[in-house]
């Protein structure tokens, strides 16, 4: 047995990857649980927020945290043309169809990117990417402690908005009974661009938390994804805690098969907890969705 | 016989090429392109007739070259023998995948999900794993006899990626026509109803995906013999499982021709990126990633589609009998 010296600072830097996780999740898991689609263009939306972190950065001098303010809209505002003006006409109501449209997406984003930047990995260097906050007798990294702190302020913010506004009472409502609330006077094309929308804002939040201790490749985003699907289906399709609790359930997964196994096999452990998750429990640890 | 009518004439017609020319750009396009058509059929088969769409075919294209290569270069094995087991070890990954995912009852974005991830393990296995060379990849001795699957000329290969794709066409044809066939069709359009009346619709499934992984499998035995070199990133990597999926897509889901018409079209779209840009990296993906979205919202039926419509306007000459269109 390893000691709790080792031990603790494993498991409280595994919940704050865990965390960032969860947002991307979160994304994913607003869009399957209101539109029943699995976006695979989220990796992908995830690289080109990375893209525009790092630019905002470079160019403008902007720091990342404060990118965040402008990228969160703008990503919004993509997410909700994509799905209002793309997926949406383009897939003829057909659940298939969309698959191809968001995966279509995803290569055609993924490779403007790599064409335009070339695969070049780049960084940013931040004054306080290497301070460092005590905690429990560990010793964790200050941008990943605020990574932590704001994914759960903007779930909480996301939790308040779906329960008290009446946007978010008309995505849940829309969730729960498409025709009923189509019915009863809610325009579903544009609930599910605004959730698109949502989704897409969370990966460029998610984007800005990462910058500083991530790096930023037109493939970066991949690295995620696969995890998010992961942390989407153990949290329950379309669950929002499930997904918060099964991120940081996931990032504590990684960091202690890491310390266990190695680098390299901490990945696969990841892929191989998704299938068997999907084999033996498509609903999830924690959800009841039907 | 009508119906094999247009696959002895599609083929006759590309056997012709090598009289015509021999120029090896034109034969190494459409070898290619002919590999393309087959690792598309195989996904054809299993999303186009039964309505299950892998997003993971490479999972068996690159078994398929793995074990051909592997068995020749470790084992000493017959290039040939390599070639067939090759395809057997795709057929048994796809039988293998399939007990698991549709015994739990996975479809939709489930099952693309799934095949996705099977595929990503295994490209990471095989970036990790001694057999497969890891990071520095399998290479294939030049040996160019053709007791070792290895010719001086293109025109030999492109003589054997022409019989396998005939085999394809003439194998989908035949299944499209038979009980087995309806059964698929069954379940792509309502699995409850064919389940309802006695389809064992679990059953129907996984032999659609051996079949598909057998051929898909094929196609990646036979790209090891052509390039001789394969790693993770080609054999098990994701332009394949998209390739794979684009073809029959462009081409015209759930028909024979489908896959070998999207193939082609493909194939001159990434020649055409490339003349105009040279070879910068990641734009043909870009226009295969376009493309697939302009399809399927502007031509869900594909190249096969847009056909049957032009038939059917400009009517007389119309044969009634083509495939689901």
């Amino acid at each position: 047995m390893l000691s709790t010296t080792i031990l603790i600072p494993a498991i409280l830097n595994g919940l704050m990857t865990g965390a960032v996780y969860a947002l991307v999740a979160l994304g994913l898991t607003l869009i399957y649980g209101v539109l029943h689609i699995i976006n695979f263009a989220h990796g992908a939306l995830l690289t080109a927020a990375l893209f525009a972190a790092f630019f905002a950065y470079s160019l403008l001098g902007l720091d990342p945290y404060v990118a965040a303010l402008g990228l969160a809209p703008l990503f919004f505002a993509i997410g909700y043309g994509l799905q209002r003006f793309v997926i949406g006409p383009a897939a003829h109501g057909e659940d298939r169809n969309i698959l191809l449209v968001t995966l279509g997406l995803a290569v055609a984003i993924e490779n403007a990117l790599l064409f335009a930047f070339r695969a070049d990995t780049r960084t940013v260097n931040l004054p306080y990417a290497f301070d460092v906050v005590e905690f429990a007798g560990a010793f964790l990294a200050l941008p990943r402690v605020v990574a932590f702190g704001a994914v759960l302020a903007v779930a909480l913010a996301l939790w308040i908005a779906m329960r008290f506004t009446d946007t978010g009472k008309a995505i849940r409502a829309v969730a729960r009974e498409k025709l009923g609330a189509e019915l009863s006077g809610i325009d579903v094309a544009h609930v599910y661009a605004v959730t698109f929308g949502l989704g897409t804002a969370c990966v460029a939040i998610a984007a800005c938390l990462l910058l500083p201790t991530y790096y930023v490749n037109p493939y970066a985003g991949n690295a995620f994804v696969l995890v998010a699907f992961t942390v989407v289906v153990l949290g329950g399709m379309g669950s929002v805690a499930g997904a918060l609790l099964a991120g940081l359930f996931v990032g504590v997964v990684e960091s202690l098969s890491g310390l266990w196994l190695g680098e390299s096999l901490g990945q696969i452990g990841i892929f191989v907890m998704f299938i068997l998750v999907l084999l033996l429990r498509p609903s999830g640890l924690f959800g009841e969705r039907a | 016989m009508r119906a094999a009518a247009p696959i002895l004439a599609a083929v006759v017609l590309l056997a012709l090429v090598p009289v015509v020319t021999t120029s090896s750009v034109v034969l190494n396009f459409l070898v290619i392109a002919l590999l393309i058509a087959l690792v598309g059929q195989g996904w054809n088969l299993l999303g186009g007739y039964a309505g299950q769409y892998s997003f993971g075919h490479a999972a068996f294209f690159g078994t398929g070259a793995y074990v051909t290569a592997i068995l020749q270069v470790r084992y000493g094995v017959n290039a040939w023998l390599g070639f067939v087991i090759g395809i057997a070890a795709g057929a048994a990954v796809g039988a293998a995948i399939g007990a698991l995912v549709f015994r739990s009852g996975l479809k939709g974005s489930y099952f693309a999900l799934v095949t996705l991830a099977f595929a990503e393990v295994l490209r990471i296995v095989a970036s990790v794993a001694p057999i497969t060379g890891a990071g520095v990849g399998t290479l294939i001795k030049l040996d160019l006899r053709p007791e070792a699957f290895q010719f001086q000329s293109r025109v030999p290969f492109y003589s054997i990626a022409l019989v396998l794709v005939a085999i394809s066409l003439v194998l989908v044809r035949a299944i499209e026509a038979s009980r087995f066939g309806a059964y698929l069709v069954a379940v792509r359009e309502n699995e409850d109803a064919a389940k309802a009346l006695g389809v064992d619709t679990t059953l129907v499934k996984l032999g659609a995906m051996a079949i598909s992984a057998a051929m898909t499998a094929a196609g990646g035995a036979f790209y090891a013999q052509y390039f001789l070199f394969l790693d993770s990133g080609i054999a098990y990597g994701p332009w394949i499982s998209i390739e794979a999926l684009l073809a029959p897509i462009i081409g015209g889901v759930g028909t024979v021709f489908g896959p070998l018409l999207g193939a082609i079209v493909v194939k001159t779209l990434s020649e055409l990126a490339k003349l105009v840009t040279g070879d910068a990296p990641g734009l043909d993906l870009v226009i295969y990633g376009s493309v697939l979205v302009l399809v399927v919202a502007f031509a869900p039926r594909g190249i096969a589609g847009l056909i049957a419509d032009l038939r059917s306007k400009f009517g007389a000459a119309a044969s009634p009998e083509h495939g689901r269109g």
